[in-house]
């Protein structure tokens, strides 16, 4: 079985988000970056897939400035076999289309039986690369998969996912995008011989001109900004269970009302 | 003249709240950019809804019809709905970032060649271009994010747009459409609904959100409460709870869970940490039982109470049933 494991480096979720004085972007010193919670499961997935068929590969595939390097690494020592790392300053801070077109290119020069994406990433939270890459390469999506089961002979998978209030199986054929998402497993821990073994381990670097493409940006940010400070409110302490209950229950009522 | 498009979506036979939320505010931009306000959609049940689309300020609805869309298949869905922004070219398409939505308009995006700013919790003109507001980061930061590719697509938070009637025609236009069958797609086997009526996290009105200090997995107080509060509040957790196996991952509130905007949050033995705090802190009004004073919590809620849980929240419930039946 050979998995494509699209993984993006995010700054980690323990981070204080801070806005740049210009509101152009984020204040990046200091910020340390992890693999998106979401593309561990996907690794974490592939890494059962290729155990379960004793046999293929699990390859991460990221865009990303230099410091993406360490997330690769992070997944082969969890046990990936290789990575491609596509690092261009024109894809910096792109777009989920240039993303997913670059994913694509990428995509395109590699062989899989699976494409792997996380169902969103916990930066920009767009939650777009995933459908639009299997667009781009005319693959069935299944998004929002919390189980897989791949048929013996590798043609297709049955998969469950959320919907709105409830889940759904799908049969869908091989090759495809699924997108993971919280349920399909829990990820392992890189071991110490894994993160010896992932030094020698091939990562693959790669330009935008080595996919033959050059991103035309589709949206565009700026006005970044803080949320509204939310302060203490009123703070109940001491009180007998009846007697707050009923202060807090009229106050929602006659104060903030929203009940 | 259709300026601006909205997808309407039909579930479960219903059209849902987040069509007129759309309807509302794609009524008001199509005004802003002096055209048309069209709607789309999907499958043999839909025309019926034309007439509440109108009522919301829709001129006409375009409704598509093919025995490939009475169920909702994002491959399918996509090809339909690129098909009739190519055929009536829109400057503006407007979605919901609901569940289907998130599948929905990235595909359909791709198929058109643009990306979709997604999650947006509200909209200005600028000019003839539409800027859409999205919290990044879970809610940590904002941004003003705009479109540089035609369409223009965004999608919206359900839940945040507010709704307006605004008399329109509604007219029905139907649409014809043949799939594409050289595309595969999946085939759904079993689609497994709840059949409570339980709101989805992200569409709920009111949350009561249970954490560690459960102590188990027995929700019912909480359930309780959600229940009093009608078929608009639901029930949410942390992590702590959903990784102790109290409640199922869909439940999870937080940076890696939902983001969520009720009007009202309430939460139960939850300490409050950032990547909690992340996801629910844009609810309108915050409530917090915990038994400790010094939770992070505190920090951020509207009304704070100090105190067990398990004693609070009957006391609550008794009180919300005598108000709320009145
Ligand atoms: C990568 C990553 C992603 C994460 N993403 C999320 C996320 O999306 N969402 C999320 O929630 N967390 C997330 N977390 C976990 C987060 O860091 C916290 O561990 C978690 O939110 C704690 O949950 P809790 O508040 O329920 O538990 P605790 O922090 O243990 O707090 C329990 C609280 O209950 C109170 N309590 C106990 N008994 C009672 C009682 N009888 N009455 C009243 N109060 C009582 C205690 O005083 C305490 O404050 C993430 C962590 C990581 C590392
Ligand atoms: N820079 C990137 N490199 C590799 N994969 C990415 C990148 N950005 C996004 N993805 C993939 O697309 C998913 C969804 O991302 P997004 O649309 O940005 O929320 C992520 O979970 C990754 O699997």
């Amino acid at each position: 079985m050979k998995s494509l494991v699209c993984l993006k480096q995010v700054p980690d979720t323990e981070t204080q988000i801070k806005v740049n004085p210009d509101g152009t972007g984020i204040v990046t010193e200091g910020i340390k970056y992890v693999i998106n919670p979401y593309d561990e499961f996907s690794v974490e997935e592939a890494l059962r897939l290729k155990e379960k068929f004793k046999a293929g590969e699990v390859l991460i595939l990221s865009i990303g400035p230099d410091r993406a390097t360490e997330a690769i690494r992070t997944a082969l020592a969890m046990g990936a076999d290789k990575g491609i790392h596509i690092s261009d300053e024109s894809l910096n801070n792109s777009d989920p289309f240039v993303i997913a077109q670059a994913l694509a290119a990428a995509a395109a020069q590699t062989e899989y039986d699976i494409i792997f994406c996380g169902h969103r990433a916990i930066d920009d939270d767009f939650g777009e690369a995933g459908a639009m890459l299997a667009e781009l390469l005319k693959l069935p999506q299944v998004t929002l998969v919390t189980k897989v089961d791949i048929a013996d002979d590798k043609t297709k998978a049955i998969v469950e996912r959320d919907v709105e209030g409830g889940k759904e199986t799908v049969e869908v054929p091989l090759p495809c995008v699924l997108t993971s998402q919280k349920g399909l497993n829990e990820p392992r821990y890189a071991s110490l011989p894994g993160i010896m073994k992932a030094k020698k381990k091939p990562i693959d670097k790669k330009t935008a001109a080595d996919l033959g493409i050059s991103p035309e940006p589709k949206l565009r940010s700026n006005a970044y900004s803080m949320p509204p400070e939310r302060t203490a409110g009123k703070k109940f302490e001491g009180m007998e269970p009846p007697d707050v209950a009923k202060a807090v229950v009229q106050a929602l009522r006659n104060e903030a009302k929203v009940i | 003249m259709s300026k601006v498009m909205i997808y309407g979506e039909i579930k479960g036979g219903k059209i849902k709240k987040t069509a007129f939320e759309l309807a509302s505010e794609g009524r008001k931009l199509a005004d802003g950019l002096g055209g048309e306000l069209s709607a789309v959609l999907m499958g043999a049940q839909a025309e019926q809804f034309a007439s509440d689309l109108g009522r919301y300020g829709v001129d006409t609805v375009y409704v598509v019809e093919a025995p490939e869309l009475e169920g909702y298949n994002s491959e399918y869905y996509a090809q339909a709905l690129a098909q009739v922004i190519a055929e009536k070219k829109p400057e503006v398409v407007l979605l919901s970032h609901t569940m289907q939505g998130k599948d929905l308009a990235p595909r359909t995006a791709a198929k058109l060649g643009v990306a979709t700013v997604a999650d947006c919790v509200s909209f200005r003109l600028d000019g003839s271009t539409l800027v859409g507001k999205r919290p990044m980061y879970a809610g940590k930061c904002y941004a003003e994010w705009t479109a540089m590719a035609s369409p223009q697509m965004f999608s919206a938070r359900p839940n945040v747009l507010e709704t307006a009637e605004n008399a329109k025609a509604g007219a029905v236009e139907k649409i014809a459409f043949t799939v594409d069958s050289s595309r595969t797609t999946y085939s759904t086997k079993e689609l497994s609904l709840d059949t409570s009526g339980k709101v989805d996290l992200t569409e709920a009105e009111i949350i009561v959100s249970g954490g560690r200090g459960m102590g188990g997995s027995d929700y019912t107080l909480l359930e309780e409460m959600a229940s009093i509060f009608g078929p608009t509040a639901t029930v949410g957790a942390s992590r702590a709870a959903v990784d102790a196996g109290w409640r199922p991952h869909s439940d999870q509130v937080g940076q890696t869970g939902k983001t969520v905007t009720p009007n009202l949050y309430v939460a139960c033995g939850i300490s409050g940490s950032i990547q909690h705090l992340a996801g629910m802190g844009s609810s309108k009004v915050i409530v917090a039982i915990n038994k400790d004073p010094e939770a992070p919590i505190f920090t951020k809620a509207d009304y704070g109470i100090v105190s067990d849980l398990f004693k609070v929240v009957p006391e609550m419930n008794k009180e919300l049933r005598a108000l709320l039946a009145e």
